[in-house]
């Protein structure tokens, strides 16, 4: 039988890097097909240029045995490629009608909206997916999971050949799960193909035929689901060669006492339960897949996400974080993942932005910036962090990538923390800044301070960490010790197959 | 909800949620209220000096409301009107008869709402700073064009839509009429316009599903500045003179009244029914508080007020549901 889809050596590459490299596939008529792959692989880029949101560069894409080149997403919604993507495109002051028809409402000759027959067709597939709302209620009234399912449900409405979801089950309930997949194999049934995008591993048994796995951009297998087991997909997920650049662990810490500690941390929708302690001089990895909590977790820990419930405890007392500025005084840093948005003031120079956490230790007590202190601290942090830059006043936004997070990296430090909480530490960072970054991990840790990092590549973890703690969908899943550091543990924690 | 009772009660639970519905209530026990203090707010006389005087505002709010609801502004509309007073008054006193003078002011409104458009929705610069700068331009070149001064002694024939009346009713209370049925009627049932409330809600998403946004984006703007030679005209030709001063400030008290009308600055919100119960709301504001000799500088402050309480209402409302 001929594929609806056949997908010929597609590539896209964006700069620095190579999304998806010479893929190729084919989906089958009816087919409901997995895509599974870490953060990063290149699932959402090859779903993207199938959905017409981006361009190939090279590679051929038959839909039914025809060439097809898509100039927008319309013209893959016209040709029957439909896309329900994980950020919501609903209008929240519409009503569910108008939604789900979005610019597709049925007409009359003047151009005017046809409110009963909207309302009807609207109702009916409602009804068709056993959802008892009344079509022109407002999706803001909605909650998260009811609106992910309208997502779906515009799609479908578009009656294509080919549905390609992302992640759509994030936001649902395992009843509104249960009640979508049966909405799936009934729309396979009347020979819809879909492609399914997951991190959940379970998913793909409950639901898919065949699963196919991608690597750095590549295709690596495709396999029937009856015929692999989960340890066969998690293998074939991970696999990478771990070079030496992490350097070796600071000295023996089975003596040290734990000096930190995390104790029942909750927030409703983020995490729960979570509870950890970390030992001076530790690094200690947090590791998971994205959407599993632990940057609301270390922001929780740090202040700027409230909290249901949970404690802190340094070196013995209690601690009571309300807000940021609590955190840093009691020594806590935290180094945002996002270092161009949340973490670095780009339009300020160099000096302004190392001093930005440390006003209060550069301001006279009449109020003024003491300047001349301010530029010898910026020279020396310049000259220890070993920051790329012309002078002190150049603006930080023309520093390279790993230069911008060393600069991060110094404006925390000048604050001697004693616990230091760090997102994804090498994110947009080239070989050689890495290298540095880790070399001064080690060094703060020989001082004593302990490092939480979290992280989403695995060989980065293994490397660096003395300890590794797993999330998966808010909770912590396992802890994994040193001796037994392996790639494929750590991912069968963070896809929640395993569970200490 | 299945019970007849249970789905009156949330069709009216859902109609009292509105906006709209929220305006009419405070308006009518606003006219009670009024009408017991002062018996002259309720007579003819005094509901005509209301309509028009509002005559001005509103008909700019129809297109105001639907810019604010594709996410847009307009802070130029004040000098538009000045403009179209001005650019009809000149071409009358040279002799051009009364149709072809109004249908050039008009052009003269669309000319600035398509500079503004294009750069707005094609060079993509921020609306606030770009019809900042046209109000500024636009305020000046009407300036240079009347030399300075106001173009008086405007002919009958031109003046009649301002002054003239139809069975007893002043023409621009027809206009009025006319222009917020017509542009509710739209923007609650034309699939074109209804596509502002995708842009204003999403933009990235209503270009997915296949929404000219650019093109809808200049369309309003054009519109705004059509609408806003209209209230331009509708002025002079009640004066029988183009003020070149006219407007200031105009455009302020229009976004105020589509906001108080259920507007949002984000986009997605609004309807013209709503702007104009916001506009005639404070119409009646000022002009009760005129005939209750209260200080002209008092309105400026209760208008503000009840922005600031409208906008707090919305917040608070919206808090509260999704905490449910």
């Amino acid at each position: 039988m001929q594929n609806i889809l056949n997908v010929e050596r597609i590539s896209k590459s964006f700069p620095g890097v190579q999304a998806v490299d010479d893929v190729s596939f084919g989906l089958r008529h009816g087919e409901i097909l997995a895509l599974i792959g870490e953060n990063g692989a290149g699932k959402s880029t090859l779903v993207q240029i199938l959905g017409g949101v981006q361009k190939a560069e090279a590679g051929q894409i038959f839909l039914d045995g025809e060439p097809i080149a898509f100039a927008s997403a319309n013209d893959a919604l016209q040709a029957g490629i439909a896309m329900v993507f994980q950020e919501l495109s609903l209008v929240g002051g519409l009503s569910i009608a108008e939604n789900i028809f979005a610019n597709r409402q049925p007409v009359g000759a003047l151009n005017n909206i046809q409110w009963r027959s909207l309302y009807q067709q609207t109702q009916e597939v409602l009804h068709r997916f056993n959802l008892d709302l009344d079509p022109a209620t407002l999706v803001k009234r909605l909650v998260m999971g009811q609106q992910q399912i309208l997502e779906i449900l515009k799609a479908i409405t578009t009656n294509p050949k080919v549905l390609i979801l992302d992640e759509p089950t994030s936001s649902l309930t395992q009843a509104e799960t249960a009640a979508l997949f049966e909405n799936i194999r009934a729309l396979q049934s009347q020979g819809m193909s879909f492609i399914y995008i997951t991190h959940k591993l379970g998913e793909v048994f409950e639901l898919a035929d065949r699963v196919m796995v991608m690597r750095d951009g590549k295709k690596i297998d495709i396999l029937e689901v009856a015929e692999v087991s989960e340890n066969d997909l998690v293998s074939r997920m991970v696999g990478r060669e771990i070079g030496d650049i992490y350097g070796a662990s600071s000295a023996d810490l089975s003596q040290d006492e734990e000096y930190f500690r995390v104790e029942g941390f909750a927030a409703k929708s983020s995490f729960q339960n979570v509870s950890f302690g970390l030992r001076r001089g530790e690094i200690l990895g947090l590791a998971g897949l994205v959407g599993a909590g632990r940057t609301e977790l270390a922001r929780s820990i740090f202040g700027i996400e409230p909290r249901d419930s949970g404690q802190v405890v340094l070196e013995g007392e209690a601690i009571d974080i309300k807000r940021p500025q609590d955190a840093i005084e009691h020594g806590i840093a935290y180094l945002t993942e996002d270092r161009k948005r949340q973490g670095l003031f780009l339009d300020m120079h160099v000096a302004e932005n190392l001093i930005a956490p440390l006003l209060n230790m550069f301001t006279r007590k009449t109020g003024f910036l003491n300047f001349p202190e301010v530029e010898d601290h910026a020279v020396n942090q310049i000259e220890r962090y070993g920051i790329a830059t012309p002078s002190t006043k150049q603006k930080v936004l023309t520093l390279s990538g790993g230069n911008q997070q060393k600069c991060m990296v110094a404006m925390w430090m000048g604050l001697q923390p004693k616990v230091v909480l760090f997102d994804e530490p090498t994110r947009g960072v080239d070989v050689g800044a890495r290298f540095e970054i880790y070399q001064k991990l080690r060094e703060l840790t020989s001082q004593g301070i302990g490092i939480i990092m979290i992280s989403s590549e695995l060989p980065e973890l293994i490397g660096l960490c003395d300890r590794i703690l797993v999330m998966h969908q808010g909770q912590i899943t396992g802890e994994v010790l040193k001796e037994d550091f392996s790639e494929e543990l750590i991912m069968s924690y963070a896809a929640g197959i395993m569970n200490q | 909800m299945n019970s007849n009772n249970g789905d009156l009660l949330s069709r009216f639970k859902q109609l009292a949620a509105l906006r709209e519905f929220i305006m009419v209530v405070v308006i009518i026990v606003f006219t009670i209220i009024m009408s017991l203090a002062t018996p002259i707010f309720i007579t003819w006389l005094n509901i005509e000096a209301i309509l028009m005087a509002l005559s001005v505002e509103a008909t700019i709010a129809v297109g105001m409301v639907i810019l604010l609801i594709s996410g847009g502004l307009d802070l130029s509309v004040g000098s538009t009107l000045a403009l179209v007073g001005v650019v009809t008054g000149l071409v009358l006193v040279v002799g051009v008869s009364a149709v072809p003078a109004i249908l050039i002011g008009l052009l003269a409104g669309l000319g600035v709402g398509l500079v503004n458009g294009i750069l707005i929705a094609k060079m993509k610069i921020n609306p606030f700073i770009t019809t900042l700068g046209t109000m500024i331009t636009v305020r000046g070149l009407l300036l240079i064009l009347a030399k300075g001064r106001a173009v008086l002694n405007l002919p009958d024939a031109f003046t009649v839509i301002g002054q003239g009346r139809l069975f007893g009713i002043q023409y621009p209370i027809f206009v009025l009429t006319f222009l917020v049925i017509a542009g509710d009627l739209l923007l609650r049932n034309s699939r074109f316009f209804r596509q502002s409330y995708y842009i204003g809600g999403n933009e990235d998403a209503a270009r997915l599903s296949g929404i000219d946004v650019d093109l809808v984006k200049i369309f309003n703007y054009c519109l705004v500045g059509v609408l806003a030679g209209v209230a331009g005209l509708l002025l002079t030709a009640r004066f029988g003179s183009s003020s070149v001063t006219v407007g200031s400030g105009i455009e302020l008290r229009v976004i105020t009244a589509s906001i108080i009308g259920g507007a949002s600055l984000n986009g997605g919100e609004g309807s013209v029914l709503g702007a104009f119960l916001g506009a005639l709301f404070m119409g009646m504001l000022a002009n009760a508080l005129n005939l209750l000799g209260v200080d002209v500088y008092y309105q400026n402050f209760i208008t503000g007020l009840i922005l600031i309480l409208a906008v707090v209402f919305d917040v608070l409302n919206e808090r509260r549901k999704l905490s449910q």
